[in-house]
C-alpha cells in the first residue's frame, strides 16, 4: 500500500509539471502583445515596457543563449522557481500578491463545495435507498424522473430560478453574497469559513446568517451530483437486494431496517463512493458557475473577473491552483477505495 | 436481450436468418422508453433548427421594439393590460426582453445555434480524438506514450475550466467557445478509440477470421470498425449533451456567443440582471430550452447504449 501511494505521488509530478507548462504558455499564446491587451490600446509605450519588464516578457523564453549570464536565466525557469516557492506573481489591477488573494477567496469556495457535497450525498443516498426498497412505487418513479431531469440541469439556470422563487418572490432567503452587509462590516474571520468563524468568535448570529446565505447556492451546486448519486445508489441497492444473503438475513428474523441499512447499504456503498469521488472534482467546475450566479466571492468569480479584466497573473495562479487541487482530490479518492474495499490490493 | 434468448431457444435445425445488426439495434432503441422519448425530442429539435429560419426569418441585429420592453407573457396579463398594449392572448407567449424583443422567437432561433454548435464541437472531437487514439493504439511506442500523457493531462483539468482557459486566450466568441468545448472532449474519444484497438487486436474471433483466410482489410472494416462505432456513437450522443451545456455556460459567463445573437446561454446572462426585479419569464424560457435539449440527448444516449451494447445494460 505504502509503495502504491508513493508510486502514485511520483506519477503526479509529470502531470503537475504539464499543468504548470500549459499555464506558462497561456500568456505567450495570446495573439498580439499581451502588455497592450492588458493595458488597453490607450496605454503609453512606457507603461507597456514597464509591464513587460514586470511580467518578465522581455527575457528569453526557455534558455538564455545570449552568452551573458546563466543559461537558465529565462522566463520559464524563473516562473517555475517562483511557483515552487509559492509565489504566484502580482495582480496587475490591484498590485497585490496573487497568493494572498487566493487565501481570501479559497475558503468561500471550500465552504460552498463542502456544503453542496453534504447535501448531495445525504439526500442522494437516502433517495436512492428509499427508491430501491420501494421499487415501482410512485415515490420511486417520481424521484427517478426528478433525478433524470437533475442530471440534465444547467445549474446556472437553476440558480436563477431558485433566486427568483425563494429570494424575490417568497423573500425567505437572501439573493446573493455570503453575509448580510450589517453583519459582515468589521467581522474578521479566522478560518474564512463563516459558518465556523461565527461560532469560534462567539457570534452565533453570524453562523446563522452565513447558513442562510449558503443554502441556495449549495442546493444549486448539489443538484447534479445529488441526481447522479441517487441513481447510482438505487441501482447498486437493487443489485444487492437480489442476493441470497439478503434472503438469509430476512429469514433469520432481522428487522427490515437492519437488513436494509447494515446488510444491503453497506455492500452497495462502494460504487456509490466511486461516483461521489468523481463528483467531487466536477463540483469545482460547477462552483465557477454557481459563484457567478450568486455573486459568491470565491475562486470561480475571482478567476472569471481576472479573465474579463485581462489580469493574467490572477488567471494563471488561479488555474494552477484549481488544477492542482483537482488532481490531488482525484488521487485521494483513488486511495480511499483500497481502504473501503479490502479486496482491492495494489 | 430478448433476441438472444429467442435465438437460443430456437429449433437448431432451422437457424434464424441473421438480421442486419443496425436494424436490430434500431428496434431495440425504439423498444426502450428512454430511447423513444430521447429520439422524439432530438428529432423535434432538429426539425425546428432546420425549418425555423425558413418559416420565421429573424434578424437579431435589427429586432427591437422599445415600446414593448420587459412585458410578461400575454397569457399572464389581464384583458385591460393586453388592450393597453394592443396584444392578443396568443402574442408574446414567452414575454419580451429589455429591448422589447420577443423571447419566443429568440428561443426558437437559438435551437439552431445550440444544436449546430454542439454537434460541430463533438464531430470535431470525434474525428481528431479517434484518429489520435487509433494511431496511438496501432503504432504504440513513444507516440502512444506521449499521446496518452497529453490526454491524461487534459483530463486532469475540470472540463469547463480548461474551456475557459482556451477562450480567455483566444478571445470570447461563439466559434472559440465551440472550439474550446471540442478540444476538451478530444481525450474522451481518444481513449475510447485506443482501448478498442488494443482490445480487439487480441480477440479470438480476429485470430479465427485470420485463420480462415479473411483478408486484413475485410477484418478491419467488418470486425474492428463496427466494434468501435457503438461505444463512439453512445459517447458522442452523451457528449453532445455536455457540449451544449458547456457552450451555454460559456455564453452565460460572457465568454461565448455575444449579444445580440439569440444564444440561450448569453440570453440568460442578460436575463440575470432582471431576476431581482421579478422578471421571471426572461430567464425561465431560454434555460428551459437548454434543459429539454440536454435531456433529449442524454435520454437518446442512454437508449443507444442499451440498444447497441446489451452487455452494458444494467
Amino acid at each position: 500500500m505504502a509503495q502504491y501511494i508513493l508510486r502514485r505521488l511520483l506519477g503526479l509530478i509529470p502531470v503537475l509539471l504539464g499543468i504548470a507548462f500549459l499555464v506558462f504558455m497561456m500568456l505567450r499564446l495570446i495573439p498580439g502583445d499581451p502588455a497592450t491587451i492588458m493595458l488597453g490600446e490607450r496605454s503609453t509605450d512606457e507603461q507597456r515596457i514597464n509591464l513587460r519588464a514586470q511580467l518578465g516578457l522581455d527575457r528569453p523564453l526557455f534558455f538564455n543563449t545570449t552568452g551573458e549570464g546563466n543559461l537558465f536565466d529565462s522566463q520559464y525557469f524563473s516562473f517555475m522557481g517562483r511557483t515552487l516557492q509559492g509565489d504566484l506573481g502580482t495582480s496587475i489591477m490591484r498590485r497585490t500578491s496573487v497568493a494572498e488573494e487566493l487565501k481570501t477567496f479559497f475558503p468561500a469556495t471550500l465552504e460552498l463545495t463542502i456544503a453542496a457535497m453534504l447535501i448531495a450525498t445525504t439526500v442522494g443516498i437516502i433517495t436512492g435507498v428509499l427508491s430501491a426498497t420501494r421499487r415501482g412505487s410512485l415515490f420511486d418513479a417520481g424521484s427517478m424522473t426528478f433525478a433524470l431531469v437533475g442530471v440534465s440541469m444547467p445549474i446556472f439556470w437553476l440558480g436563477l430560478m431558485l433566486q427568483y422563487l425563494f429570494a424575490v418572490n417568497l423573500g425567505w432567503l437572501p439573493i446573493s453574497q455570503r453575509l448580510s452587509p450589517d453583519l459582515s462590516r468589521g467581522f474578521q474571520g479566522i478560518t474564512g469559513l463563516y459558518t465556523i468563524d461565527g461560532l469560534l468568535r462567539g457570534r452565533p448570529e453570524i453562523t446563522l446568517d452565513a447558513l442562510h446565505h449558503l443554502l441556495l447556492p449549495a442546493v444549486t451546486l448539489a443538484t447534479v451530483p445529488m441526481a447522479i448519486i441517487a441513481r447510482m445508489t438505487r441501482s447498486a441497492m437493487l443489485e444487492v437486494l437480489g442476493q441470497d444473503y439478503m434472503r438469509t438475513a430476512r429469514a433469520k428474523g432481522l428487522r427490515d431496517q437492519v437488513v436494509v441499512v447494515r446488510h444491503a447499504l453497506k455492500n452497495a456503498l462502494l460504487p456509490v463512493v466511486t461516483v461521489i469521488g468523481l463528483q467531487l472534482g466536477l463540483l469545482l467546475s460547477g462552483a465557477i458557475l454557481t459563484e457567478t450566479v450568486f455573486s459568491w466571492p470565491g475562486i470561480g468569480t475571482w478567476i472569471l473577473n481576472g479573465i474579463l479584466a485581462r489580469d493574467y497573473p490572477i488567471v494563471q495562479g488561479g488555474i494552477l491552483f484549481v488544477a492542482t487541487v483537482f488532481v490531488l482530490v482525484n488521487l485521494l479518492v483513488d486511495l480511499s477505495y483500497a481502504w473501503l474495499d479490502p479486496r482491492i490490493r495494489y | 436481450m430478448t433476441t438472444t434468448t429467442s435465438t437460443a431457444g430456437a429449433v437448431p435445425t432451422a437457424p434464424r436468418r441473421p438480421q442486419n445488426l443496425w436494424v436490430e439495434a434500431g428496434q431495440r432503441l425504439l423498444g426502450n422508453a428512454a430511447g423513444r422519448i430521447g429520439l422524439t425530442i432530438t428529432l423535434a429539435l432538429l426539425a425546428l433548427a432546420l425549418f425555423i429560419p425558413i418559416v420565421m426569418p429573424y434578424n437579431p441585429a435589427t429586432d427591437r421594439n422599445l415600446r414593448l420592453r420587459l412585458v410578461a407573457p400575454a397569457w399572464t396579463l389581464s384583458a385591460d393590460e393586453r388592450e393597453q398594449r394592443t396584444l392578443s392572448r396568443t402574442d408574446i407567449p414567452f414575454g419580451t426582453d429589455d429591448l422589447g424583443r420577443d423571447i419566443f422567437t429568440r428561443v426558437l432561433h437559438g435551437t439552431r445555434i445550440s444544436l449546430t454548435a454542439g454537434v460541430l464541437a463533438v464531430s470535431l472531437a470525434v474525428i481528431v480524438g479517434s484518429l489520435l487514439g487509433l494511431v496511438a493504439g496501432f503504432v504504440g511506442g513513444w507516440f502512444d506514450t506521449v499521446a496518452v500523457w497529453i490526454m491524461d493531462l487534459m483530463l486532469a483539468f475540470p472540463s469547463i475550466l480548461l474551456a475557459i482557459v482556451i477562450v480567455s486566450v483566444a478571445g470570447p466568441s461563439l466559434f472559440n467557445a465551440l472550439l474550446a468545448v471540442s478540444i476538451v472532449e478530444i481525450p474522451i474519444f481518444g481513449r475510447i478509440a485506443r482501448s478498442t484497438v488494443l482490445s480487439i487486436r487480441e480477440q479470438e474471433y480476429i485470430t479465427a477470421a485470420r485463420a480462415v483466410g479473411v483478408p486484413s482489410h475485410s477484418i478491419l472494416f467488418r470486425h474492428v470498425l463496427p466494434n468501435s462505432l457503438a461505444p463512439m456513437m453512445v459517447q458522442a450522443t452523451l457528449s453532445i449533451a455536455t457540449a451544449i451545456i458547456n457552450i451555454a455556460a460559456l455564453g452565460f459567463l460572457g465568454l461565448g456567443a455575444q449579444p445580440p445573437q439569440p444564444e440561450w446561454g448569453s440570453m440568460l446572462a442578460q436575463a440575470r440582471n432582471f431576476v431581482g426585479q421579478g422578471m421571471w419569464w426572461y430567464s425561465t424560457f431560454p434555460g428551459l430550452a437548454i434543459m429539454i435539449t440536454v435531456l433529449g440527448f442524454n435520454l437518446l444516449g442512454d437508449g443507444l447504449r442499451d440498444a447497441l451494447d446489451p452487455r452494458l445494460k444494467r
